[in-house]
């Protein structure tokens, strides 16, 4: 088990983090397994509320005050690093081993702090040099990213929000990380400026060999990075696959209406929607979650199912037992 | 710019129906001061938009954020006044209507907001956000406006609807917000729904759900219908046609079809090229995309705003002319040189 895992750029077994409120537990990672080898991207996909940024909350272990439960094992270059102690966290894993560009981070840049010192200051506290290299780092991420270097000099207002969005990514690229997990990096942003992010973190994914875990609700943009998917349904991941067996053919009953749902630019067949809601992850089911949403539920849905593997592909439904 | 405006007629005459609402030439101009006094410029929101809306047709404004689509949503709604060019619905200009004549225009329109649960009050219940509409428009038996609360409710699906008629916004899923604001827009029968982005703040399963909504209702109100959209993928399972907005005009408007297939202005292509559809292949292939960004309309450049970003500009033309709209097939304008 451990020499595998040394294999692995990232290999997180049975994570779990529960919240504590006033109306029960609420149980957002519920038990996630996957793995990702260095340079490959992997896409989580999940609607609203299913706990994907929670998930990548837990890998990074920013946690609010409310934590019940918080266990499970995240292997990074085969180091347990749920094992170390916060402080030893902070100064060897954030920044340094995982960076986050977290949800609508155009906005979560001071205003009052030109962008280049933003982007250094990562390098400055993290890999402790001097704040002129950290600037000449600053240029080269800015030149990775498509941002002209003197931009450098400017203030987060002065920038538009695709610029913003890409000074966020060279933000978190500047101390070098092996992987960087990026929270709906484009879901704010507009159409030609969505597309030319993507072009970023394809090249940066080439030319660094950076790998990523992409966090989102957008199925079709989602596409142009993965490698890897797995679906995320009531704080479980439901199916994990490469990117190219699932999108021709996803396995798992959820996935599968998910992928229908999506419109389609280029192809005639007319959208279906998935009829009801997801449970509320106060109080849930023994039973497999999406079985009282699913069309092609049976006898044995009664019963919560394991993690299946087919082909090289891994489904959590009884259909594939 | 009168040319403009000779197009637009001509080609609605091809459609049999009555015209509802017509755009004629409107400029939308915000002005810009300088220390709060004088005028140092127009932010030129909207320049020169002409178009015409039929009895019971969905057309969809595809741009975006900053080229003035909202602006423009605004001016339909007799938000703005604008400062060249009228907005006339069903022969009557909105821009000289009074108070009253604004009360009888906004009876027959109806608008659906992009963030539904920004746009219901928090402390009112369902019922009372339906009532309130019905209320301003002078129907003051109680009964009656319960009974229309009803009926609008199962009209977007809201049922049964003892469950949702106290319920207030917060204890709503997203959809089932955006539907209250669909019957908010619904309750008082109009002819006309603006819709600004109704599904963008949706999740990807919910969304085709309303989708689907709206058109049902579109179909059997026989509604006329303004989308207003950036997401050219949602388009085609609405609407019959779009209008691409870049730089406050309208830089193409054609039959749905007809732009997906076979979009003729270069900034369409680049929208096309943009929009994904799930595809593994997709991550191996670098999206086209123009270099820069959409103008500033403080100064918008000169000739054919998309000029600057274009690759097929034509020196000497595109960037010192302004295009006019030509026709190259019956019914699609395109505002761009290269089909002269």
């Amino acid at each position: 088990m451990v020499s595998s895992a040394n294999h692995k750029l990232l290999r997180v077994e049975n994570l779990v983090l529960h919240f504590r409120t006033t109306v029960g537990t609420v149980q957002a990672v519920d038990g996630i397994d996957f793995e990702l080898d260095s340079n490959r991207a992997v896409v989580i996909l999940g609607e609203s509320g299913c706990g994907k940024t929670s998930l990548a909350k837990a890998i990074l272990r920013l946690l609010p005050r409310n934590v019940e439960k918080y266990t499970g094992k995240v292997y990074l270059n085969g180091v347990d690093i749920m094992a170390l102690n916060d402080e030893e966290f902070r100064q060897n894993i954030r920044w340094v081993g995982i960076s986050l560009v977290p949800q609508a981070a155009m906005n979560s840049l001071n205003p009052v702090i030109r962008v280049g010192d933003q982007v250094a200051e990562p390098a400055i506290v993290h890999l402790g040099i001097k704040k002129a290299e950290a600037w000449n780092l600053a240029k080269q991420m800015f030149q990775h990213v498509g941002v002209p270097e003197d931009f450098l000099y400017r203030y987060p207002f002065e920038l538009s929000g695709g610029m913003r969005q890409r000074v966020a990514i060279a933000m978190a690229l500047v101390t070098s990380p092996s992987l960087i997990v990026l929270d709906e990096p484009t879901s704010a942003l507009d159409l030609l400026t969505q597309a030319n992010i993507f072009n970023v973190l394809k090249r940066i994914k080439k030319e660094l060999g950076t790998s990523f875990i992409l966090i989102t609700h957008d199925i079709a943009t989602s596409s142009e990075l993965a490698d890897e998917v797995a679906i995320m349904y009531a704080g479980q991941i439901v199916e994990v696959g490469h990117a190219k067996d699932f999108f021709p053919k996803p396995l798992h009953p959820y996935a599968e209406m998910l992928m229908a749902s999506v419109p389609r630019l280029r192809q005639d067949q007319d959208p279906e929607f998935i009829v009801g809601q997801p449970p509320s992850l106060i109080n849930l089911p023994t039973s497999c979650r999406f079985a009282p949403r699913c069309p092609k539920r049976f006898s044995k849905c009664d019963q919560d199912p394991p993690m299946i593997e087919k082909d090289g592909r891994k489904v959590k439904c009884w259909l594939y037992a | 710019m009168a040319e403009t405006q000779v197009v637009a007629s001509k080609s609605s005459s091809e459609d049999t129906r009555k015209v509802l609402l017509s755009i004629q030439n409107v400029r939308v101009w915000f002005e810009l001061r300088r220390f709060g006094f004088g005028i140092a410029g127009y932010v030129r929101a909207v320049d020169g938009v002409a178009f015409d809306l039929h009895e019971g047709e969905a057309i969809a404004v595809v741009g975006e954020s900053g080229c003035g689509k909202s602006s423009l949503m605004r001016t339909i709604l007799g938000l703005h006044r604008p400062r060249e060019g009228q907005v006339v619905f069903e022969d009557k200009v909105i821009s000289e209507m009074g108070r009253e004549g604004l009360k009888w225009y906004r009876m027959h329109v109806g608008y659906i907001q992009q963030d539904p649960y920004g746009a219901l009050p928090p402390f009112m219940s369902v019922q009372r956000i339906l009532e309130e509409p019905l209320i301003t428009a002078g129907v003051h038996n109680k009964k009656e406006r319960e009974e229309r609360v009803r009926k609008v409710l199962t009209e977007v699906k809201m049922t049964p609807v003892e469950d949702f008629l106290h319920k207030f916004p917060h204890m709503l899923s997203g959809g089932q917000q955006q539907r209250t604001v669909i019957a908010r827009a619904m309750i008082r029968n109009p002819r006309l729904i603006v819709a600004d982005e109704p599904v963008s703040m949706l999740d990807a399963s919910v969304r085709v759900e309303i989708l689907k909504l709206l058109r049902s209702l579109q179909a059997s109100h026989n509604l006329s219908f303004i989308y207003i959209t950036h997401d050219l993928s949602t388009v085609k399972y609405f609407s019959e046609r779009i209008f691409v907005m870049y730089a406050g005009q309208l830089v193409e408007k054609g039959p749905i079809g007809k732009i997906l297939k076979n979009p003729l202005h270069p900034y369409t292509h680049a929208l096309i090229a943009a929009t994904s559809d799930p595809d593994a292949r997709n991550a191996e292939t670098y999206k086209e995309v123009p270099p820069g960004e959409p103008p500033s309309l403080v100064k918008p450049p000169a000739g054919c705003r998309f000029h600057p970003r274009c690759s097929r500009i034509i020196k000497g033309t595109c960037d010192v002319e302004e295009p006019p709209e030509f026709q190259p097939e019956p019914g699609h304008q395109v505002k761009c040189w290269l089909y002269k």
